[in-house]
């Protein structure tokens, strides 16, 4: 059977909701970073599918929703940059990717 | 000559002679007298002009405040009768002590500043006298005050001084709420504050009698505290703790009598509510008799002769009270301000003999020593007393026939006062001239110098003659009691001679003072009664202030505080330092508003 539009955004919710449960309820920072990434991916996978899925009068599909994936990618990727770069920075001086040792903001 | 100008130079001459002498005066002491006299003078001559111009002079008035027809106060000048008699007095009293001033005052501190608060205070007086409504009225009978302040106050080292000022000023203070209250109750019946205005309405008054009547008795209030009726009258005494040419211009012809210059201002106002005359005229009653009792037992000339001054004042507020037109107490008020002047000027010139010794106990045998001035006291007691053929005389009899006309206790008090100062007068008259010399300085006194004693003789002149038809009548139109009974004609002579001979008995020769009646000499405690009232129930009243201060007022901004404090309690608890929690709350807001916007 041919998948369908509602497969896609059905493994593309699936993916949000693992990625933002991901970063909710992990304790180790890099596994909250990667669950991060997974949710970008999941609106990737959802726009692309929009993309292949949603063909304009003359057969031919919108590629807008492609040239916005490739937004997004760049986005994540100069994101994990700085990210990672914070995250190193941050275990220099706790030792511990323990995000719940960081807590000097509590009242 | 325009003499529409004319009210204004007088007006304002005193004071800008006052504003002179502030930078003059520390450079030069005669230019300050002479400055200040130039001023008196230049408005007793203007006065005069004035007066001999008849018929009433427009003076053309400036607005001041205007919130419309319902509320609008000028600065006006009004020159009728009645203002035109005061003018003349007020001004030509001023100059005479003002000239008189040069000799007490020589050898004193705060020269220069003594005749720049006496030019203060002409100008004020004047502002009363000229004011053509209230709240003018009111802004100089203020101005008064503090005029009177700072005059008593000139020896303010002395803190019997200080104290002295400050009572008279509280004091009239308490008379000038209660006539604040009087004026704005008239303003709220009548619309207006003009004097003309409101004796024009004054017949509508008659829709609203019991308004009327309680707002004519608050307005007298203000006469009961600048006037010294009892009970206001403990200030008066006291201010004799100022220079004694103070006393007689302040305290015995001018700003004193004041109280009832209003009173004659709006008397066809207060005949349309008998009940409030009712109230003057006791109060009047009342305070001639017991400042009479108060009296005869006090040792400093000057206190005599302030406890006489009450006395006197009793009179004119009595004579306003019971006699059909204003002009019987004008008529009192021009023979007391001339001969009680006259006698505080006669007492200063004894202090000066006397080298500044105020008892008459440590007084006696003057009479060859200062003959001027005995002779000129004794014109002064005299007309004081009402002895036949001086001006006292006329003017005491005929509110005395008046009194009983209207009603006879008012009637006894009134003679029974005049027994009492027939008493007290001669009692300082002959202790402090005959007797024998109680004192060393007593026995080196010598007479003034001529520029206090020729002062004296001028007022001599009035006192004596201005009785007279032929010198009163130019003044006064003065209305006589319709049934004289012998005991009216005969009861006010009676008393003087009672007066005088009781006087002379006790007196004549005495070496100490042979009665002793505490209950007199201490005022009949009244200033104690007044004193503890002043210390426990202005302290009791503090405390509870200050409770209410603390607690109450206190309490409320305690409670803002504390709920403050409280919000920022609950929201603290929102910092949670936990970064997955923040990453829910966004999460959970990022759902919310979608909900929100695709409802």
């Amino acid at each position: 059977m041919m998948p369908t539009l509602a497969h896609y955004l059905a493994v593309s919710g699936l993916l949000f909701s693992i990625g933002i449960a991901g970063v909710l309820l992990r304790r180790n920072i890099i596994v909250i970073f990667m669950c991060l990434e997974l949710m970008l991916n999941a609106s990737n996978l959802s726009l692309v599918a929009f993309s292949r899925f949603g063909l304009l009068n003359d057969g031919l599909p919108n590629y807008n929703g492609q040239v916005f994936v490739f937004f997004i990618v760049t986005v994540a990727a100069a994101e994990v940059a700085v990210g990672l770069a914070i995250i190193v920075a941050l275990f220099r001086a706790r030792q511990t990717t323990h995000v719940e040792d960081l807590d000097g903001m509590k009242y | 000559m325009n003499l529409a100008l004319a009210p204004w130079v007088i007006l304002l001459a005193p004071l800008l002679a006052a504003i002179v002498i502030l930078f003059v005066g520390p450079f030069s002491k005669p230019l300050s007298a002479g400055i200040a006299i130039l001023s008196a003078a230049v408005g007793a001559v203007l006065s005069w002009m004035l007066f001999a111009h008849s018929g009433d002079v427009v003076v053309p008035a400036m607005s001041w405040i205007d919130f419309g027809p319902e509320f609008a106060i000028r600065i006006g000048l009004t020159i009728d009768h009645l203002s035109k008699v005061m003018l003349v007095i007020v001004t030509t009293i001023a100059t005479i002590v003002f000239t008189y001033s040069i000799g007490y005052m020589k050898h004193e501190t705060g020269y220069s500043r003594y005749f720049a608060g006496l030019s203060l205070f002409l100008f004020s007086m004047l502002g009363i006298v000229l004011a053509d409504n209230f709240v003018m009225m009111f802004i100089f009978w203020e101005l008064v005050g503090v005029s009177s302040y700072i005059l008593i106050g000139h020896y303010f080292e002395k803190n019997s001084a200080a104290e002295a000022a400050k009572q008279a000023f509280t004091v009239n203070r308490i008379g000038d709420f209660g006539f604040m209250i009087g004026i704005l109750m008239l303003w709220f019946a009548f619309g207006t504050f003009t004097f003309s205005e409101l004796l024009a309405k004054a017949g509508a008054g008659a829709a609203f009698p019991v308004w009327t009547t309680v707002a004519c008795i608050f307005v007298f209030c203000g006469t009961i505290g600048k006037s010294a009726q009892i009970p206001l009258h403990v200030w008066l005494p006291n201010s004799m703790e100022g220079p004694t040419p103070v006393s007689s211009l302040l305290h015995a012809a001018t700003m004193v009598a004041a109280g009832v210059y209003m009173l004659a201002r709006i008397f066809p106002l207060l005949q349309t509510v008998p009940i409030a005359l009712d109230v003057i005229a006791w109060v009047g009653g009342i305070t001639c008799f017991v400042a009479g009792l108060m009296a005869i037992q006090q040792d400093d000339i000057k206190r005599i002769l302030a406890y006489s001054t009450i006395s006197q004042l009793g009179y004119m507020v009595l004579a306003i009270g019971v006699a059909p037109s204003s002009e019987v107490a004008m008529f009192h008020l021009f023979n007391h301000a001339c001969f009680k002047c006259m006698l505080f000027l006669c007492a200063g010139s004894v202090i000066l003999g006397m080298h500044h010794e105020q008892d008459i106990w440590k007084m006696g045998a003057l009479k060859n020593k200062m003959p001027i001035t005995f002779l000129t006291c004794a014109v002064g007691v005299a007309a004081l007393c009402g002895v036949p053929g001086f001006s006292g005389f006329f003017s005491k009899d005929l509110i005395i026939a008046f009194a009983a006309e209207k009603s006879m206790p008012l009637f006894w008090l009134a003679t029974l006062g005049a027994v009492l100062t027939a008493f007290y007068m001669f009692r300082s008259f002959f202790v402090t001239f005959f007797g024998p010399p109680r004192s060393e300085a007593a026995r080196h006194a010598g007479e003034s110098p001529l520029v206090m004693t020729i002062p004296l003789i001028i007022l001599a002149i009035p006192s004596a003659i201005a009785g007279y038809g032929f010198f009163a009548g130019h003044f006064f139109q003065v209305p006589h009691p319709h049934e004289e009974t012998l005991l009216t004609k005969f009861g006010p002579l009676g008393a003087v001679v009672v007066g005088v001979v009781a006087a002379f008995l006790l007196y004549f020769r005495a070496e100490k003072d042979p009665l002793r009646i505490p209950f007199f000499a201490n005022r009949l405690y009244i200033d104690a009664l007044y004193a503890a009232i002043v210390r426990y129930g202005q302290d009791r009243f503090g405390n509870v202030l200050a409770w209410s201060d603390r607690w109450v007022i206190g309490g409320v901004v305690a409670l803002s505080a504390w709920a403050a404090n409280f919000a920022g309690g609950c929201l603290r608890l929102l910092q949670l330092g936990n970064l997955q929690a923040y990453a829910f709350f966004f999460g959970a807001g990022v759902v919310g508003l979608l909900y929100l916007l695709l409802k």
